[in-house]
């Protein structure tokens, strides 16, 4: 058994390309081309199902953001849909075969960075340069380590809670899978004679069996982890807008 | 003798690892705990259920870092195997 991280494409002297860069091209532009598609022609009174679906997933955006951010942030909308549909989307894109950009911590590092960007500027805007700076000092002037830790360990948690997550469920059903190889391989080689020898390459216990377990690791936990990084992300810029 | 070391850096690794995922028992303990909190809070009050639910899960991914870390800390040490340098 093998655990490898995402494919190199291409390398050379100061750069490489990995394929879950690539990945995550492809998911970019699907979302992007599902937007155009659901978008095309929109009518005030709508007669297709497409107009249906469109006006439902963005009224379920407003309202998510609405509930959680209150109403002063209902611009915040089409960032947190867009959060919500790349990391499911990515996650997902496992299903289809491919590694899944979320298993690589570059991904999810990338993303914790550009939040956590937007909860420093909100922190800023809040409390002034100078009372941001301050607030390092808080309670204590000694605790100044301790405070800086803890603001690091913002975008490091989100980053490795949503990594650990999907390379967690991708190592497991790695196990399982070589597990339940071994076993069959165990099982049928036991059968005595010509028939035992020619069975015992047949993996019959890998079919089916690990798809139970892919429905959690790869649905359950891919739409769980996306709704947890997009409410984490809500929550920190209205916790930091409010000083 | 280069053999010898490498071995015993490997299973330090290794065992370092299993104990590492001790701490996967916490997070275990911490996320049943705030399930069965939600169950009660959701049989006395059934009509906030959804609220209980999204609450409940955010509050359980939050407490799952502790294990996500011991899992990290896992894979570093078998996958990675950064003591293997230090010889």
């Amino acid at each position: 058994m093998e655990v490898n991280g995402a494919k190199i494409i291409y390398q050379n002297d100061w750069f490489f390309l990995s394929g879950s860069v690539v990945t995550t091209w492809i998911v970019m532009a699907v979302i992007t081309l599902l937007c155009i598609f659901l978008t095309r022609n929109l009518k005030v009174h709508p007669t297709g199902k497409r107009q249906v679906i469109a006006e439902f997933l963005v009224n379920a955006a407003n309202n998510l953001v609405k509930n959680n951010m209150g109403e002063r942030f209902s611009y915040y909308a089409p960032l947190a849909a867009a959060v919500l549909a790349i990391s499911v989307c990515s996650s997902l894109s496992s299903l289809l075969g491919a590694f899944p950009p979320t298993g690589d911590f570059s991904t999810v590092l990338g993303w914790a960075l550009v939040i956590f960007t937007l909860i420093t500027y909100w922190k800023i805007k809040a409390s002034g340069f100078g009372g941001y700076l301050k607030g390092y000092l808080q309670p204590v002037a000694v605790l100044l380590p301790i405070n800086i830790i803890s603001e690091a360990m913002t975008p490091m948690s989100m980053a490795f809670r949503h990594f650990g997550n999907i390379a967690s469920g991708m190592i497991i059903s790695m196990l399982v899978y070589s597990a339940l190889g071994a076993l069959s391989s165990t099982v049928l080689g036991a059968i005595p004679g010509a028939v035992g020898q020619l069975l015992q390459n047949v993996p019959i216990f890998q079919v089916g069996i690990p798809a139970i377990l892919s429905v959690y690791f790869d649905l359950f936990s891919s739409c769980i982890q996306a709704f947890i990084f997009c409410m984490l992300m809500m929550v920190n810029i209205k916790l930091a807008s409010e000083g | 003798m280069e053999e010898l070391s490498r071995a015993i850096v490997l299973a330090g690794s290794a065992i370092g690892a299993g104990i590492a995922m001790i701490a996967g028992l916490g997070p275990g303990i911490g996320e049943g705990f705030a399930a069965g909190k939600a169950l009660e809070a959701i049989g006395r009050q059934p009509e906030a259920k959804s609220d209980i639910t999204s609450t409940m899960i955010l509050g359980i991914a939050l407490s799952e870092t502790t294990g996500i870390y011991s899992f990290i800390i896992a894979l570093l040490l078998v996958m990675v195997n950064p003591l293997i340098g230090r010889l």
